[in-house]
């Protein structure tokens, strides 16, 4: 009988573990310049158009209209960034799955970590964490710099009023959140431009297609598209007013269904991935 | 050790693996040979976990891949050489599949060193030849330093002195006591290169044994034969039950009889020789001979469909499939 001689490593003992895969997302998140770009891309979004609505505000508060100072809510102008800033974060989320299947880096992932389910919660935790620290961050800056332009010519908001921090800080959720659901549609798609387009899509296109529907229908539905629940987070006094007769959820109720949303796509992700073949 | 029993795997009405056995043993390079699309690369997948069978089992080291606790260090695997994202460094595509294994760091400078590539550690993938990306590829399976390898057409865009490097690593490998798998469809290549060959067609096994033995079966008794006196010869040979032919040139070709044997029968009639050569089939003609009837683009005679071997192998196919 022959010996067989082991190679020094395979007596390493325990098991590969959520550990080693998290440490090796994180170097996968890092060492990818589309990261930085639209990380970058947050930052103008988000801080970037806050600025620029609250100073274009500021300038125009004498000569604007009646209608302008009306339910003024300084706290939802200075976010007004989030929208786009909703689109950088969840190509963010797109990319950090899509860019393993068109690279082919999927089957050395899968090869190295057989737990497929792993992989994916993961990879989600790490994108998560990441997108979580910097729209919060990005949404107290943007709030900040906004009221700063604000002072002197219009009334502003401070973080102790009513619903201002709720809306501050549920913005920075909100968009980590969205970027979630990005990255469980990408787990599905597989696809970059596909991922992106059904992402687009779900934020932007769904509104516009419930404009065909009778008012009634309207009203009903609205309440569920992600966009007016990050909207409805951002204001302070609510967006009853702006929608019509639409009863919305309030601020965490529409969170609690936006967090659905991204939990379902990475469970239908997770599924179709520990089915498929790499 | 691989151990492959009855694996099957359909890709929709294509059935690219069928009820495949085959063992791959250590200490020796295991050539895994077949025309394009017999269904290499999805077995390369399969022992790697990556497609899952319709049936039958795959083990190594007697255990399913997804059970291994430490995958990288107990198999290294080179699939296509395009599984590295092109935005990122060379070091850094090593260094996440180091922390996936709890691998040290400095092993990724090991490997890179080994195969070369240290100067352009950090330099972006996307930049590398092709050659310089299958080099990565090979540094990625080494990283574990694993003692079952696996290699997908590793000389693949290779330049000359690079396939020579892969022929040598290869072997090395396999003495040291490795179990090394590897795949091609160059017949030349795995003659140079392997001991022991699992050849398939259409994704079924057609043979599995020694690479010398495969090459003696395949040759029969073939002399190359040069004489003044081909005719008296050949009355003579055919007399002793071989069978000639004319060959190139004037020379005859022999098939029967051994060199000794015809050299006797020559001395004994007074005939001159010129030459006198045992021929051996090229592992490439034992190849052929094999594969013949599982070729996919084999033309039916009896469909009276003329086949277009240009246009065949063209298609894809779901064994050479290429990334997504």
């Amino acid at each position: 009988m022959t010996v067989i001689p082991t190679f020094g490593s395979t007596q390493h003992a325990g098991h590969y573990g959520p550990l080693n895969q998290l440490r090796s997302e994180w170097t996968k998140l890092r060492t990818v310049r589309s990261t930085t770009w639209t990380l970058l891309a947050t930052v103008v979004a988000v801080v970037g158009i806050g600025a620029l609505a609250t100073a274009v505000t500021a300038a125009h508060w004498r000569s604007g209209g009646f209608e302008d100072r009306v339910g003024f809510d300084p706290t939802a102008r200075s976010l007004a960034g989030v929208f786009l800033g909703e689109i950088a974060v969840g190509v963010l989320g797109v990319l950090a799955m899509s860019a393993e299947y068109t690279s082919g880096t999927i089957r050395a992932t899968l090869a190295a970590i057989p737990h497929r389910s792993l992989v994916l919660v993961c990879k989600a935790a790490v994108y998560f964490v990441v997108a979580l620290v910097t729209s919060e961050v990005l949404s107290f800056a943007a709030f900040l710099v906004g009221q700063e332009l604000l002072k002197g010519s219009t009334p502003y908001a401070t973080l102790g009023q009513p619903g201002v921090l709720r809306a501050v800080a549920g913005v920075g959720l909100v968009l980590a959140v969205i970027g979630l659901l990005a990255l469980g549609l990408a787990t599905i798609i597989r696809h970059t431009a596909g991922a992106i387009a059904a992402f687009v899509g779900s934020l932007l296109v769904l509104p516009l297609i419930l404009q065909a529907f009778p008012t009634s229908v309207q009203h009903a539905l609205l309440k569920f598209m992600p966009l007016v629940i990050a909207e409805n987070m951002a204001t302070t006094n609510g967006l009853r007013r702006a929608f019509g007769n639409a009863v919305l959820f309030s601020p965490w109720v529409g969170f609690a269904i936006l967090c659905a949303y991204a939990v379902g796509s990475l469970i239908i992700g997770g599924i179709l991935l520990q089915r498929r073949d790499a | 050790m691989i151990e492959a029993r009855n694996l099957s795997k359909r890709y929709g009405k294509t059935v690219a693996v069928d009820t495949l056995s085959f063992d791959v043993r250590p200490g020796q390079v295991t050539g895994f040979l077949g025309p394009n699309g017999s269904g290499k690369s999805t077995t390369m997948r399969m022992i790697l976990g990556l497609d899952n069978p319709d049936n039958g089992t795959v083990t190594i080291n007697g255990r399913p891949y997804r059970d291994l606790p430490w995958p990288l260090r107990e198999v290294g695997g080179l699939l296509e050489a395009k599984s590295v994202h092109p935005g990122r460094s060379a070091f850094n595509h090593l260094l996440f599949l180091a922390q996936t294994n709890d691998i040290p760091r400095a092993r990724v400078s090991e490997v890179l060193e080994l195969v070369g590539l240290t100067a352009v550690a950090t330099k972006r993938a996307g930049t590398f030849s092709l050659g310089m990306g299958q080099r990565l590829g090979i540094a990625a399976a080494l990283l574990g330093d694993p003692g079952v390898l696996l290699f997908d057409e590793p000389v693949n865009g290779l330049d000359p002195q690079g396939i020579r490097w892969v022929r040598m690593l290869l072997k090395h490998l396999a003495g040291e006591g490795r179990t090394v798998f590897v795949s091609s469809h160059l017949m030349s290549e795995m003659a140079l290169t392997a001991d022991h060959l699992v050849v398939i067609g259409l994704g079924r096994l057609i043979a599995e044994r020694p690479v010398a033995e495969f090459i003696a079966e395949s040759s029969g008794q073939h002399v190359l034969v040069r004489t003044p006196g081909s005719e008296a010869l050949s009355a003579a040979l055919v007399k002793a039950g071989a069978r000639v032919s004319p060959a190139s040139g004037g020379a005859l070709d022999v098939n029967g009889l051994s060199a000794a044997a015809i050299g006797d029968i020559a001395a004994g009639l007074g005939v001159h020789l010129h030459e006198l050569t045992p021929q051996l089939a090229s592992l490439e003609d034992a190849f052929m001979d094999l594969t013949q009837e599982s070729v996919e683009f084999h033309g039916g005679a009896g469909t009276g469909k003329v086949p277009d071997p240009v246009a065949v192998a063209s298609s894809p196919s779901p064994d050479e499939g290429g990334t997504r």
